[in-house]
């Protein structure tokens, strides 16, 4: 990584050495840019939530530094050169798909859908992490979700702008894409609302939507800290602007948590419904391998186990360059993994159930789709995605594996692998042997398939990247609170009431108030 | 076609005597290519001041000045509505390189136009013929092709179509836009008439019928003459007169003949002086009496002159044998309509024979299934053969054997049938089925029918007309004819006596009226190598003729001409032939020449004649009036003027009706020689070796067709291969060779090779090869040039054209690969068969006779155990479902009228019953409603897999060519697919051909999950599909169980090329990128029927509408109707016991449905596997032909 960032953590290490016998520290935050806040860092990991002997001040102050003092890191800039390669490799592709069709794809009679909809539902699950995490976690009052739930919704929002992109291009005319919406025309048609394909028009758009939506209010607090902080003239206008006059009053605290708490209770259901609409896709149609009730639990299921294992993906690296380890514990880090653990045995059942089923059925069909599943011609998908998503999650049974970060992070690239294939197995073994064997196919993805899925994984690294850069990717606000809720219970809670902090225009801002006492 | 009456091209108007007179005609001529392409070759730039007098063009470089007198701008004086302009052909020349765009077109459009430009190169150009020998490589000549389709689509490239340009100043009568005219006209195939009615569009032909008048088609179709339609309107056709590769003019031809040359004598002033020395005249077959005439008359004026005939499909063993029997040469008719038993001896007779259409839907005729058939309604096939073949397919028992020894095959038959003077041979493979073949057809002696293998040697054509005798089979099944051809003679003999006097010197002449036989000759008997020399230099070849070829493309012929002459398309020339029973048809033309400088043989020959340059319609009809008994020359007037006004009215009954009447071929009264079969020793057949067998290919025949989009790209009977010729090998043959589908095998005969892709077909004979002649062509145009994998004439020899022996083909360890329609991969899947159910699926169900009768009519016993309806029952029954046998009025019953075939009984059982293991839990069908609920019927019995009905829809539905890359990704856009099953062993199964349109379910799982509704249910049932709404999601095709839609992938359907733009059938929408499509049911045609119906305030009658796959099929396989009528045709099919329909497990209640194969298999032969039916099997899929092979490949 960069020497800012090694700086950075000499610093906060330097710093940490004289705090270390007084945890909370008495002394005064210095102004920021000035020194490194008391930031306890050892080499050891630590499996609190937060790493003890943050303060307010010393939170703010790391988390702000990132994007307000950081310089432009070499690291962060040769990244974002890989990155934007290949979001233009993918606005090439997607170019291609326009100008030629979407005859550029592999995709044929009877594989319909390819590297298309396989995208779409992989990116679509990978976003669901992101929503479960900020909503469900929270209103179960899981508090280890603070230090994630920020990045971990980009991440969702992220991800459901590249699937959002798949429903639109795959299409014959894209120029008429907007047809499957309800607007009102001189047609006098309407969209044709026994189709599933609608139903994930609406689904998907909400879903935006409200993350979206959950997002910028929870970003709010800290658009303001930043405000506050910037010394940037520029950065202040701007994140003034979005900050929407945020002054930390006790009314905005009460309002925000109001909203924020309705917003949460909003995304709650549709961290369910989204990905089950998804499976209706499948679900509805009559292809042996598609028409089958446990879709929707399953694909949810899919969708949190895909989306922790993306979680671990991006913080793996993140709270390593960024220095967050001591906010990004192995705490979380496990319970990502234990979450990956429960649904990924939900998904295993799924499959085991899909095996049992197609047997006892007795239905022609759903036996052959099984057989050919297994010793068919894309044979090797289906084992390695029992591999993948079946066999190697199962280390994470081990307390010393779910630990042990290369393993962790090792174990998540295999499970996002295995849940592209699993939708790989769903959309293309099913539909190349379905009911005629006269009209059996192959599908062989092309190049352009594979530049346009790999192109926007390059969309959304640009888009992360950028984010890290701009936004504070730990919610600065919630740690802060979060920092009171455990010296409460830490005994250290008194000390951090005592802290105060003015920033460098004298205004109030948030980060110096007094944090309002925990969610009861 | 009841409805469709078809009119005659003189109805139009008077004028068509002079075809470049008619004015009435709608302007359809694509400009002719010739002027600017002058201006391309450079060779007629240098202008004279003389030259037109009118246009200057400046010179082209000062170093090259022009003419006295022509530098400097000259001011246009003659063309005053014009700018003053000069020409810089330089300039021209640059732009021409970097061709496109519209406006630079219309310029040049504007320049070609120029009266006074076109006199300039008619009078200029013979001054500048070339020196020598200009042979054009291909690269030049492809440049040359473009350039001039280029030009050629000027028209299509102005803001308006040529068509509109000339208003309609006077309607021409009959001509109402919108409303189709149908003309009968006939085409040829190997010289042999086929009737055809074709429909045109404000002048257009858009689509091709079968004349149901004509003896040989009786209105159906097959492929190629489906097919036509696209070589009229192929952009490649040759559209200039070249003189050594360079344009030329027809009126420079016939000067060359006949105008005199620096020692005072023309050409044919020569000619005659030598009385034709060294000229001889190459053709087809030739059945056209005109033509014929033509050449009586041309051989009487120049004594020493020869005409050779070659066809390289021809039917040399049938004269051979015909005089070996019977010592004259005689035709025989087959009618298979009154066969009971019918043996074929390696013949392919429902797709190689002429008369092929009529003896499919006669052979047919004998044996259709109905509820109360009983075995003595049926015929009874048995085929030997030595690949797999339609015929083979539809037998009832088949025995392959190798070609070789099917001669053996037929001694030991004549033997024991007591032909004699016949020794019967001991035939080991036979042995089971000699005895009770012999006995089934002694019991059916005058019912009995012996088809001798088109491709077999005469003997065994010999032994067949001796047997047909014996049986007493001549007057009944068979009849003979005096032959059809104009001179049948041997063709190999002719070309063979040919190609020696080319070599030899002694010809100076060589007229090639028509075919490509520098190509398709065999390779030792090379008309090109004949012409190239030994020499290798045809410029330096000193026994080359001076060749004058009539083609329709500048093909390898073309390009070792001295003159090529463009042909005529038979839908835009005067013509006659006739058919297999020698009905002569008068060709008439559909279209004004699409190019100018178009001409016929008769032209030619005319020319020849010193005729000049007479019109082909004054040939012909001349011909005819002179045979129409005219009056004598001396009658008084009146006489004359009525004998002219009688030949009149029968002229334009012949051309309305299409065939001349009582013009079929004189029966023939013969008898076989006794002991004939003395004269050949029997051939031992060598049993252990390899053999090669030969035959034309089913979609580009002989090569003709290699330029033909819809020929190439349609899926070859049985194998299913597009775009390809392949090497045909049994499984166990390829496991002798090691190799699998698509490895290339070397192929050498006579000392030459070819390497050919490996398609293995279970039936095949072990140890031998078919290739299939027709492929790898070098100068077909864009889309045949150099597509095929192989030519087969590289291994042909005219010793040996249909067979011969072969050293064991050896691997070249290469994959070439191939596109097919059907189990495109499946075969590399190396799944474990055990596992494997696709058995089960009951998609074809097949019964016996005997079965039949019984009550089983095809559903496998206890597959409803196995294959349980997936949605038990839903509703409760219906209580109000009439009696058994009753049927009620659907016409105005309102909501409650019920389809009767639902609930009518057969017998006392379920209609559906037996075989219809489903929808018997589904007590109440969903009534249907209204008038007119359309269906379909497909009897998959009546089925010969010929593929005609692909076409059919293609050509009527504007169905796109996608090429070969698109096709092996499985995106061929043919909405109606034949699938093949094999059931049985893989040495020789039973094959099942089944015809797959849309099912137009009632509850169509495509319907519900298109998210913008562009597929809907109609209130007539069918599954319509709205292409403007579409946005492409693909949801439905993933959706359809039956995968029957098709999606353009990409910019499929041509909308540049203006000749293909003309072909479009205006009542089909033209599909564009990112829609998807489907059969419709001809849905235009339901229209236009229910507009006309309406109009005249009745009901559409039963038969009104035939879609254009029930209208191509020959045997009348499918049938299209409204099931809500009791007694519509297509409702008394569906009553049948045996009808059933395809996954009907799945409750999508399919509107198309079909009906089991019954076979009639003769008891006393032990069965094959196939046909032995105690309750029946499913058929197994096609995919799993060659796992076996494969199993083994893998390891």
């Amino acid at each position: 990584m960069a020497k800012k960032a090694r700086a950075i953590n000499a610093s906060a290490q330097a710093a940490s050495a004289g705090t270390l016998t007084a945890p909370g520290g008495t002394g005064i935050v210095p102004a920021p840019g000035h020194a490194a806040p008391p930031v306890p860092v050892g080499d050891e990991e630590t499996f609190a939530i937060i790493e003890p002997g943050h303060t307010y001040g010393s939170i703010s102050q790391k988390i702000s530094e990132i994007i307000l003092h950081g310089n432009l890191w070499t690291g962060w800039l040769v990244g974002l050169a890989m990155t934007v390669s290949l979001l233009l490799l993918m606005l090439t592709a997607l170019s291609m798909v326009i100008l030629q069709g979407v005859g550029m794809w592999g995709i044929n009679i009877p594989v319909g859908w390819g590297f298309d909809i396989i995208s779409f539902v992989w990116w679509i699950g990978i976003g669901h992490a992101g929503t479960l995490i900020s909503a469900i976690l929270l209103l179960f009052h899981q508090n280890w979700r603070t230090s994630i739930n920020r990045f971990a919704e980009a991440m969702t929002i992220f991800a459901v702008m590249c699937a959002g992109m798949y429903p639109l291009l795959h299409l014959g005319r894209h120029q008429y894409a907007y047809w499957m919406f309800p607007v009102p025309n001189t047609m006098q048609l309407w969209p044709q609302f026994r189709s599933p394909l609608i139903w994930d028009v609406f689904a998907v758009s909400t879903y935006f939507t409200v993350s979206a939506t959950f997002w910028y209010v929870g970003l709010i607090p800290d658009l303001a800290t930043l405000r506050d902080r910037a010394t940037n003239r520029f950065a202040k206008i701007i994140y003034g602007v979005f900050a929407l006059g945020w002054r930390g009053s006790a009314k905005h605290w009460h309002r925000y948590t109001a909203i924020y708490l309705l917003l949460a209770a909003i995304s709650t259901p549709l961290v369910l419904s989204v990905h089950s609409v998804i499976s209706f896709d499948f679900s509805v149609g009559i292809v042996p391998g598609w028409h089958s009730t446990i879709f929707p639990p399953y694909f949810v299921a899919g969708a949190i186990f895909a989306g922790f294992a993306f979680v671990l993906i991006l913080a793996i690296p993140m709270r390593a360059l960024c220095n967050l380890r001591d906010v990004i514990t192995m705490k979380h880090l496990e319970n990502c993994g234990k979450v990956m653990l429960a649904t990924g045995m939900v998904v295993f059942y799924g499959y085991l159930m899909e095996l049992f089923m197609g047997y006892f059925s007795r239905n022609t069909y759903e036996q052959y789709m099984t057989t050919n599943r297994m010793v068919g011609p894309y044979g090797p998908s289906y084992w390695a995605l029992f591999f993948c998503n079946g066999f190697a999650p199962q280390i994470l049974w081990f307390r010393k594996m779910r630990t042990n970060i290369p393993c962790l992070f090792i174990v998540s690239l295999i499970v996002s692998v295995g849940m592209f294939l699993e939708r790989f197995v769903i959309i293309v073994v099913s539909l190349h042997r379905d009911y005629l064997p006269a009209a059996w196919g192959m599908y062989y993805p092309t190049f352009w398939d594979w530049a346009q899925f790999i192109g926007s994984i390059g969309l959304f690294s640009t888009l992360f990247l950028l984010f890290v850069r701009v936004l504070p990717s730990i919610s600065m606000a919630e740690v802060r609170e979060l920092v009171h809720h455990e010296g409460h219970t830490a005994g250290a809670g008194e000390v951090a009431y005592e802290e105060a902090e003015t920033s460098g225009d004298g205004q109030t801002t948030g980060s110096n108030l007094k944090p309002r006492p925990a969610q009861a | 076609m009841q409805e469709r009456k078809h009119q005659t091209s003189e109805d139009r108007g008077s004028k068509m005597e002079d075809r470049r007179a008619g004015t009435d005609e709608i302007q359809l001529t694509v400009k002719n290519g010739k002027i600017s392409l002058d201006s391309l070759m450079g060779g007629a730039t240098q202008a004279s001041a003389s030259a037109g007098g009118a246009l200057h063009v400046p010179a082209k470089k000062p170093a090259q000045p022009s003419a006295p007198g022509s530098s400097g701008f000259v001011p246009l004086t003659s063309i005053t509505h014009r700018p003053a302009s000069t020409v810089n052909f330089d300039a021209i020349r640059e732009r021409l390189a970097k061709m496109q765009g519209k406006q630079y077109w219309r310029s040049i459009e504007e320049l070609a136009d120029a009266p006074a430009f076109q006199e300039y190169v008619s009078r200029e150009f013979p001054r500048q013929a070339p020196a020598s020998w200009q042979a054009l490589d291909r690269r030049d000549f492809l440049k040359l092709m473009g350039a001039s389709l280029a030009l050629a689509g000027l028209a299509g490239c102005a803001y308006q179509p040529a068509e509109q340009i000339i208003p309609y100043v006077e309607q021409p009568e009959q001509l109402i836009p919108g409303k189709p005219l149908f003309y009968a006209s006939a085409m040829t195939l190997g010289g042999y008439a086929q009737g055809i009615l074709t429909e045109s569009q404000m002048g257009r032909p858009v689509k091709i019928e079968g004349n149901p008048d004509h003896p040989a088609v009786k209105g159906r179709t097959d492929v190629w003459m489906q097919a036509t339609l696209y070589s009229l309107y192929d952009p490649d056709r040759s559209q200039n007169t070249l003189e050594q590769g360079v344009v030329s003019t027809w009126d420079s031809f016939v000067g060359m003949l006949t105008v005199p040359g620096d020692n005072g004598k023309s050409f044919l002033d020569t000619l005659h002086a030598t009385g034709g020395a060294g000229l001889r005249i190459l053709t087809e077959t030739v059945t056209s009496p005109t033509l014929a005439d033509q050449l009586t008359r041309l051989l009487a004026a120049f004594p020493a002159a020869k005409w050779h005939q070659y066809e390289p499909v021809n039917y040399d063993g049938a004269r051979a044998g015909s005089r070996m029997a019977f010592g004259v040469d005689v035709d025989p008719i087959y009618h298979f309509d009154k066969a009971k038993r019918i043996v074929s001896l390696d013949s392919n007779f429902l797709l190689d024979l002429p008369g092929h259409v009529r003896y499919a839907a006669d052979y047919i005729s004998g044996r259709k299934v109905n509820k109360s058939s009983t075995e003595a309604d049926l015929n009874r096939l048995y085929v030997v053969e030595s690949t797999t073949t339609i015929t083979g397919m539809m037998a009832d028992h088949r025995l392959p054997m190798k070609a070789s020894q099917v001669e053996g095959f037929a001694r030991a038959l004549a033997g024991q049938l007591g032909v004699a003077g016949v020794n019967g041979q001991t035939i080991p493979a036979a042995q089971s089925w000699l005895a009770p073949l012999v006995k089934d057809l002694q019991a059916h002696h005058g019912a009995c029918l012996i088809v001798p293998g088109e491709f077999q040697p005469p003997i065994v054509h010999a032994l067949a007309h001796a047997m047909n005798q014996a049986l007493g089979a001549v007057g009944t099944t068979v009849d003979y004819v005096t032959p059809v051809a104009a001179r049948p003679e041997e063709q190999t003999t002719s070309l063979s006596s040919l190609i020696s006097d080319i070599k030899a010197g002694t010809v100076k002449t060589l007229l090639i009226l028509g075919g490509n036989p520098v190509h398709n000759t065999p390779a030792d008997l090379n008309l090109g190598d004949a012409l190239v020399g030994a020499g290798g230099d045809p410029k330096k070849n000193p026994n080359r003729p001076l060749t004058i070829h009539l083609g329709t493309h500048y093909d390898e012929t073309a390009a070792l001409s001295d003159w090529h002459i463009p042909e005529a398309h038979t839908l835009e020339a005067w013509g006659d032939a006739r058919a297999y029973d020698g009905t002569v048809s008068i060709i008439q033309p559909l279209v004004r020449p699409l190019y100018e400088e178009v001409r016929t043989p008769y032209e030619v020959l005319s020319a020849f004649l010193g005729e000049g340059s007479r019109p082909s319609y004054d040939i012909v009809r001349g011909y005819w009036e002179s045979r129409h008994s005219p009056a004598p020359a001396n009658a008084p007037l009146a006489a004359q003027q009525a004998a002219a006004s009688a030949f009149d009215k029968y002229w334009q009954k012949v051309l309305h009706d299409g065939v001349m009447p009582n013009t079929a071929a004189r029966p023939a009264t013969v008898t076989v020689k006794a002991n004939f079969a003395a004269a050949a020793a029997p051939v031992p057949a060598a049993d252990n070796g390899w053999e090669v067998v030969f035959r034309p290919d089913h979609g580009v025949w002989d090569g003709r067709y290699a330029n033909n989009g819809w020929l190439q790209e349609l899926p070859r009977p049985l194998t299913n291969v597009s775009w390809d010729g392949v090497a045909i090998i049994s499984p166990a043959s390829a496991e002798q060779i090691g190799v699998a589908n698509e490895h290339l095998i070397e192929v050498a005969h006579n000392g030459k090779k070819v390497s050919a892709p490996v398609w293995i077909m279970p039936g095949q004979p072990d140890g031998s090869v078919t290739l299939q002649l027709g492929f790898g062509r070098t100068r077909a145009g864009k889309i045949g040039t150099d597509t095929g994998s192989y030519n087969a004439y590289q291994v042909r020899t005219s010793k040996a054209p249909w067979f011969d022996a072969i050293d064991k083909p050896a691997t070249t360890g290469e994959r070439y690969w191939l596109a097919t329609t059907q189990h495109h991969h499946a075969i590399d899947t190396g799944t474990p068969k055990e596992l494997d159910n696709t058995y089960e699926r009951g998609l074809i169900q097949h019964t016996t006779i005997t079965e039949f009768m019984k009550g089983h009519y095809g559903a496998e016993e206890g597959e409803e155990e196995k294959n349980p309806n997936l949605f038990p029952n839903e509703w409760p029954s219906d209580t109000q479902n009439p009696a058994p046998g009753e049927h009620i009025e659907p016409k105005h019953e309102g909501p409650n009228a019920r389809l009767p075939i639902t609930s009518a009984q057969v017998g006392g059982k379920d209609v559906r019953g037996n075989n219809e293991h489903s929808l018997a839990k589904y007590p109440e069908q969903v009534p249907l409603y209204g008038e007119y609920q359309w269906g379909m019927a497909i009897d998959i019995h009546s089925c010969i897999g010929c593929n005609a009905c692909i076409l059919g829809c293609q050509s009527e539905n504007n169905i796109p060519v996608v090429g070969k890359t698109e096709v092996a990704r499985g995106r061929e856009m043919h909405w109606l697919r034949v699938d093949t099953y094999y059931q049985g062993s893989l040495e020789n199964p039973a094959t099942y051909f089944q015809p797959r349109p849309c099912m137009h379910c009632e509850k169509a799982p495509c319907e519900l999950v298109c998210p913008v509704e562009a597929t809907s249910h109609s209130a007539e049932g069918i599954n319509e599909q709205t292409y403007n709404r579409c946005i492409g999601t693909k949801y439905c095709s993933n959706n359809c169980p039956y995968k029957v839609r098709r999606f353009n992938f990409l910019q499929y359907s041509d909308q540049e090329t203006p000749q293909i733009k003309l072909m479009k059938n205006p009542d089909v929408t033209v599909r564009s990128r990112g829609v998807m499509e489907k059969c419709t049911y001809c849905i235009q045609r339901v229209s236009e029927a229910r507009i006309q119906a309406e109009k005249e305030e009745r009901p559409i009658r039963d038969g009104e509408i035939v879609t254009a796959c029930a209208q191509a099929c020959p045997t009348d396989a499918i049938v299209f109707g409204n099931i809500n009528d009791p007694n519509s045709r297509v409702s008394k099919l569906k009553v049948q016991p045996h009808n059933y329909g395809m996954l009907t497990e799945l409750n999508t209640k399919p509107r198309t449905t079909y009906l089991a194969r019954v076979f009639n298999p003769n008891p006393d032969i032990p069965s094959e596997g196939a046909k032995e039916h105690k309750g029946a099997e499913t058929a197994a899929p096609a995919s799993s032909q060659n796992l076996d092979a494969r199993r083994k490949e893998i390891g």
